[in-house]
């Protein structure tokens, strides 16, 4: 790791053999550090990991002799980079100047080619155009493991990590150097303690909950001694506390000389975290500018090229009577790393929005089997207007009003190779489509135009598999299909996740529009503004329980970001502030 | 690599039956050198093995006989496999054909014409019990219904091995391993006059046009199809899997029993320990050829047949060794999945490599 | 009481075959690829191993040749399953029948003969090792081999780094590759391996266990092995054991049959495979232990 003083950080490098031969790629250091050198050039030259040495030092001119004063070079430079799939361009043109030290964001929504380019910089892509530059010199991944030698980390949005594996053994796995388990865990425990991510080495991934896991990926890529840090959409799987430590740690590792690469679409936590931002939209850059010196407002213009619209308001009538009933709903979870379901309870009313957060793992996806059929619930748990869905499948319970869009689209809520009518006609009522069994094909094909036409579904036709969709048109047939069923309970689980800023705002227009129809409506969400946004009411899962569905105004950000993270029995505003330590 | 492959935004519906025709031709390909590398002319050769059994009305009996329970097998295994059954048992399914359908035949024969049709049913019913078992065993206990279906077939031979030396051995047959020869009535009347063709063929076309209305047409299809493309949006849409593996077993059990039933009532008319003759794989290939589309089906049993034929003209005149035709079957699938890739994939010439990586919402 | 020492050496000499098969069956698994080609390779591996010992070979080079052969049919299969991300089912089954044809096309001019089996010069002199020595002298090298390439296998998946890494891409092959592995490459090492253990259990069988080429020969060995990968949970101390009790199921029909005079033959045939579905019954029902050890990947295509 670089220290202030520079050459400790050579050494180290020294010791885990990761010197080769002084050729073009000589440490930025000869040029700047004066006086640490010495020992750098009488050896072999260290090839460094592109750090400068000093993170305070990043921008100071020093000079040996009487040479010329050098700024340090860019830690990564990308110009004109394009890279078109065969449906999409998916970047085009894009320039990125990263400073060493620098915490850059990269805005855009869902589809703006966000992704790609990471996948660029880290090796897993390569550009049909454009150059690279790292520490000012030409460069151009060609795998992963390449990309970590020149030295970049990546923590994934969805980990890279080895459920049955533990902790050392996901680390060592990384590593190019093959090291014992011994040492490593050693070296794990000292990285964690400086940048506060506890772990334990012994433990196997699968056990561990969503936060702990990215730790693990961000230590991962710290031993690797990365001179930049990508990181990909992280805050997705934190509670709002572990956010605030994130960027402890983010800030640190900043200050030592790492540039970071933050991706998000959420601009105030852009705001509060980094010094530069570069917004891209359709593939293109559209601006770069200091967050800290934007609103949230003039970034989102530059990000979705118009301004960010409100739900239309609607006028609502109070809800009426409970129409789902969840009552001690306790199921065990399939998969041997799961989370099993304990005394679940909640009453949802005609005409109301409940939102239910949580940080993934904690019990969504067993509570949304249980709900939608697919998972057997125990009798009496689960009560559509008084009659029990007990042992019910999900056709049953369609029949009887309640439908569902889980969060896995393609291979679950649509089927990817099939046809969109075909698609269409996955929940749709048998009355209506079939005659003794036959499939009536022309209606099945008017209920998907209506599907189409009714949510704006872009699609190559009918006849499109439902693989061919983006994330967002895909998102609108599934969650359009189950509203012109014309349910009268509606479960959906990260409705927008994925989803491009348009889409995401017809489709929770179309859920506000449900609800006031009349329907009860649940939306499980990671995402806590979309539940602020849409939800009358909100509780917190967290462990399998789920606490008491408080009116939104009665909540928090903090009281929920304890409650996801079990410290607190509710959502609602606590009188005193809860203990603020890390979770 | 100058070439690359590149996924295709949707999968072509062109290459999807294009596929058949190239991996046929790469199979003609190969057949060629092999006759080159046996001092024969390769067209000539392979055009003389592919047409000379087809010159006259009794060869294109030949044929249809061939392709009946080709065709008849390959459309009940494609329902199973549309469905992602998994269904490798058929050889001992019409096994069990043959020992149910034998068992009337040789207890009934000539008691009157009801003897013939009762056989195609209890034949039937024989291959579906069969079936049954690695479709209870996978639906109760999660086992995979390729290793039982199959395991089962060993003990289906072995089964009949055990009738044809023992029990229904016929005793004026010089202690040969075969039954006493079937009651006239018990044969399966012939539709073509001066062929070998039966009914069977009658049957299987018959089969195939079932098929066809049952997988598009109706609601249960339409759920087996999604539940063996996308299994867990079948969940999600409350369609049992379970059902969906009883049918998928089922109508191959069945299909494959009738066909045991054609084999001993055919030209054979008589029951061999070796009656099955490796149709039950022949039909995996059959299936898959014809996209497990029914009408697809029709021709590539026919293909098939062709083949078969071929292969015994090519043992008795051209004096090449009789496994050569299991040989080019193999291939065949082979080159068959090869160019399938082609579907989902195309090729590119590109200068630089661009990985395999779908196109993401970033 | 008969004496056991034939009927142990019996059983560990016709367990052999499947050490070998579901061994590398096993690895190839573990690295998330199901290779149901096995009997066909074991077929030709055993027709492979016969003719060249009928050719003057030593049974070492006869075991190289047919673990060759194995490894050069399963790279067609390799090419379809992990390069070209075809479904690996049907591509196995193209294998086995393909294979199947192959060998018995090879076989032709075998049919029928026999090899007059030696005692080779390691096992004359293994029979001096005191204690163990009538057992050993009574087992074939290759046996004492299948008893290494355990004793490899266990050491490479749990000790090896590498055999880390194939665990790893078993599991998740996306994971592996974003941390800068080669994904494809060690699957194709994993499905090569598999076909060269295939190829020489065919050859054992040919060569030491039936000492005679026939149709047939292999007679569902292949698909024992892959329902044995499965009864084991993929892990190669079950695998091992598992083998030694097929092989006793295969050979019980030998010993008893004096005892069960009544009972047809050709049930007591039909032993192994009955045996082969009832374990694997019992081994399936409990399908959350299978989700613990199943490695994830398995079966599924993937592209970097």
């Amino acid at each position: 790791m670089a220290r202030p003083d520079g050459c400790k950080g050579l050494k180290s490098l020294a010791q885990r053999g990761i010197l080769t031969k002084a050729t073009n790629r000589a440490c930025n250091c000869i040029q700047s550090c004066a006086h640490n050198c010495d020992e750098a050039a009488a050896g072999s030259a260290p090839r460094s990991r592109g750090r400068t040495m000093g993170g305070s030092e990043a921008g100071a001119r020093t000079t040996r002799d009487d040479g010329p004063i050098l700024p340090p070079p860019l830690r990564l430079e990308l110009r004109g980079i394009r890279k078109a799939y065969p449906a999409v361009v998916a970047n085009d043109g894009v320039d990125l100047a990263v400073a060493p030290g620098e915490i850059h964001a990269i805005v855009g929504e869902n589809g703006a080619g966000k992704s790609t380019l990471m996948k660029v910089i880290y090796g897993m892509v390569r550009p049909d155009a454009g150059e690279m530059l790292w520490n000012g010199r030409e460069a151009q991944p060609r795998s992963p493991a390449e990309a970590q030698r020149m030295g970049v980390g990546m923590v994934f949005q969805h980990f890279a990590l080895f459920d049955t594996l533990t902790v050392a053994e996901n680390i060592a796995l990384a590593m190019p150097d093959r090291p014992k388990l011994e040492p490593l865990s050693r070296r794990i425990a000292e990285v964690a303690g400086r940048y506060g991510l506890p772990v334990d080495p012994r433990r196997r991934i699968g056990t561990m909950s969503v936060g702990e896991r990215q730790r693990v990926e961000i230590i991962r890529a710290l031993l690797q001694d990365p001179g930049l840090l990508i990181m990909d959409e992280p805050t997705s799987v934190l509670t709002p506390q572990a956010v605030e430590s994130l960027f402890v740690t983010l800030r640190r590792l900043a200050a030592d000389g790492c540039s970071i690469l933050y991706i998000s679409h959420k601009l105030e936590e852009v705001r509060a975290l980094c010094s530069r931002a570069t917004i891209l939209r359709g593939g293109r850059v559209t601006g770069v500018c200091d967050p800290r010196a934007e609103t949230a407002a003039s970034m989102a213009r530059m990000m979705i090229g118009a301004d960010l619209q409100a739900l239309r308001p609607a006028a609502r009538q109070a809800p009426g009577a409970a129409l789902l009933v969840i009552d001690r709903l306790s199921a065990p979870s399939p998969d041997p790393f799961g989370t099993a379901l304990e005394a679940v309870s909640l009453e949802v009313r005609a005409g109301e929005i409940v939102g239910v957060a949580g940080v993934s793992g904690n019990g969504q996806a067993e509570l949304m089997d249980a709900l939608s059929g697919e998972r057997p619930s125990p009798p009496g748990a689960i009560r559509l207007d008084g009659r029990d869905l007990g042992r019910m499948g999900p056709r049953a319970r369609r029949r009887l009003g309640l439908s569902s869009a889980p969060e896995d689209r393609l291979g679950r809520s649509a089927a990817p190779d099939l046809p969109l009518h075909e698609n269409a006609l996955l929940t749709a009522r048998a009355a209506q489509t079939t005659t003794w069994g036959f499939l009536r094909r022309a209606r099945i094909r008017a209920a998907a135009r209506r599907i189409v036409e009714t949510f704006g579904v872009r699609a190559g036709g009918l006849d499109a598999p439902a693989g061919s969709l983006s994330g967002g048109n895909l998102q609108k047939f599934v969650i359009g299909r189950e509203i012109l069923n014309q349910p009268r309970a509606l479960v959906v689980a990260q409705p927008t996740w994925g989803v491009d800023v348009g889409a995401a705002l017809t489709i929770r227009q179309a859920l506000a529009e449900l609800r006031d129809r009349g329907a009860a409506v649940v939306v499980i969400s990671e995402e806590l503004d979309e539940l602020m946004e849409i939800a009358d009411r909100i509780a917190v899962i967290a462990g399998g329980r789920l606490t008491p569905a408080v009116p939104r105004a009665h909540c928090d950000r903090d009281a929920i970001g304890l409650a996801m993270s079990g410290r607190l029995a509710t959502p609602a505003a606590q009188e005193e502030p809860a203990d603020a330590a890390a979770p | 690599m100058p070439l690359r492959l590149e996924r295709r935004p949707r999968p072509s519906r062109a290459m999807s039956w294009a596929s058949p025709l190239i991996a046929a031709a790469l199979t003609a390909g190969l057949a060629m050198i092999l006759f080159a590398l046996d001092g024969r002319a390769p067209v000539s050769t392979l055009w003389i093995f592919l047409t000379t059994p087809l010159a006259d009305l009794y060869g294109f009996g030949e044929l249809l006989l061939k392709a009946a329970p080709l065709i008849l097998i390959g459309v009940g295994l494609a329902i199973g496999f549309r469905a992602g059954v998994w269904n490798i048992g058929a050889e001992g399914q019409l096994v069990l054909g043959v020992i149910f359908g034998g068992w009337l035949a040789l207890e009934f024969g000539g008691a009157g014409p009801w003897v013939m049709p009762a056989m195609l049913l209890l034949g039937g019913v024989g291959g579906a019990l069969w079936a049954a078992i690695p479709a209870l065993l996978k639906t109760r206990f999660n086992a995979s219904e390729i290793l039982t279906s199959l395991m089962l077939n060993y003990c289906a031979q072995l089964w009949l091995a055990y009738l044809v030396f023992g029990p229904w051995r016929d005793p004026a047959g010089f202690n040969f391993p075969q039954s006493a020869p079937l009651h006239p009535d018990a044969l399966l009347p012939i539709v073509i006059e001066n062929t070998r063709a039966n009914i069977e063929i009658v049957l299987a076309v018959l089969a195939a046009l079932v098929a066809w209305i049952f997988i598009e047409r109706t609601h249960l299809g339409f759920q087996l199809r999604v539940t063996g493309a996308a299994p867990g949006a079948a969940r999600y849409a409350g369609f049992p899997v379970r059902r969906a593996v009883w049918i998928g077993m089922l109508t191959g059990g069945f299909a494959a029993g009738v066909a045991g039933v054609g084999e001993i009532a055919g030209p054979l008319g008589q029951i061999f320990p070796t009656a099955s003759a490796g149709y039950g794989y022949a039909a995996i290939i059959v299936a898959f050829l014809g996209r497990l589309h029914p009408a697809g089906i029709v021709a590539s049993g026919l293909l098939l047949a062709l083949l078969a034929i071929a292969g015994d003209y090519a043992q008795m005149m051209l004096g090449m060794p009789s496994s050569i035709g299991g040989l080019f079957q193999g291939t065949l699938l082979f080159f068959l999945l090869a160019a399938d890739v082609l579907t989902t994939w195309r090729i590119r010439r590109v200068d630089e490599t661009a990985p395999l990586s779908a196109p993401e919402a970033a | 009481m008969p004496d056991l020492l034939p009927v142990l050496v019996a059983a560990l000499v016709a367990g052999t075959p499947l050490v070998y098969a579901a061994l590398g069956e096993l690895v190839a698994e573990r690295a998330g690829v199901i290779n149901l080609g096995v009997e066909g390779m074991m077929v030709v591996g055993a027709v492979v191993g016969f003719a060249a010992m009928m050719g003057g070979a030593g049974w070492p080079a006869a075991a190289l040749a047919a673990a060759a052969a194995g490894a050069a049919l399963s790279l067609p299969f390799a090419v379809l399953a992990v390069s070209l991300g075809a479904n690996q089912i049907a591509a196995g089954l193209a294998l086995t029948i393909f294979g199947t044809s192959l060998g018995s096309y090879l076989g032709k001019p075998y049919v029928g003969m026999a090899l007059t089996p030696e005692p080779s010069a390691l096992q004359q002199a293994a029979a001096g090792i005191p204690g163990l020595g009538p057992v050993m002298g009574q087992l074939h090298p290759l046996v004492w081999l299948s008893w290494a390439v355990f004793g490899g296998v266990w050491w490479f998946l749990y000790r090896a780094r590498a055999g880390l890494v194939l665990r790893a891409v078993g599991e998740s092959p996306a994971s592996a590759w974003a941390i800068g592995h080669p994904v494809a490459r060690i699957r194709y090492l994993a499905v090569l391996f598999g076909g060269a253990m295939a190829g020489l259990a065919g050859a054992f069988v040919s060569v030491v266990y039936t000492a005679l080429w026939t149709e047939g020969l292999i007679a569902g060995r292949g698909w024992i092995a892959v329902a044995l990968v499965v009864f084991a949970t993929w892990r190669p101390g079950r695998c091992f054991a598992g083998a030694y009790l097929f092989g006793g199921a295969t050979i019980a029909q030998l010993f008893g049959q004096t005892a069960l005079a009544a009972v047809p033959s050709e049930l007591m045939s039909a032993l192994p495979y009955l045996a082969t579905v009832v374990v694997l019954v019992v081994i399936s029902r409990d399908e959350a232990r299978l989700r613990l050890h199943v490695p994830a990947s398995l079966g599924k295509p993937f592209a970097a």
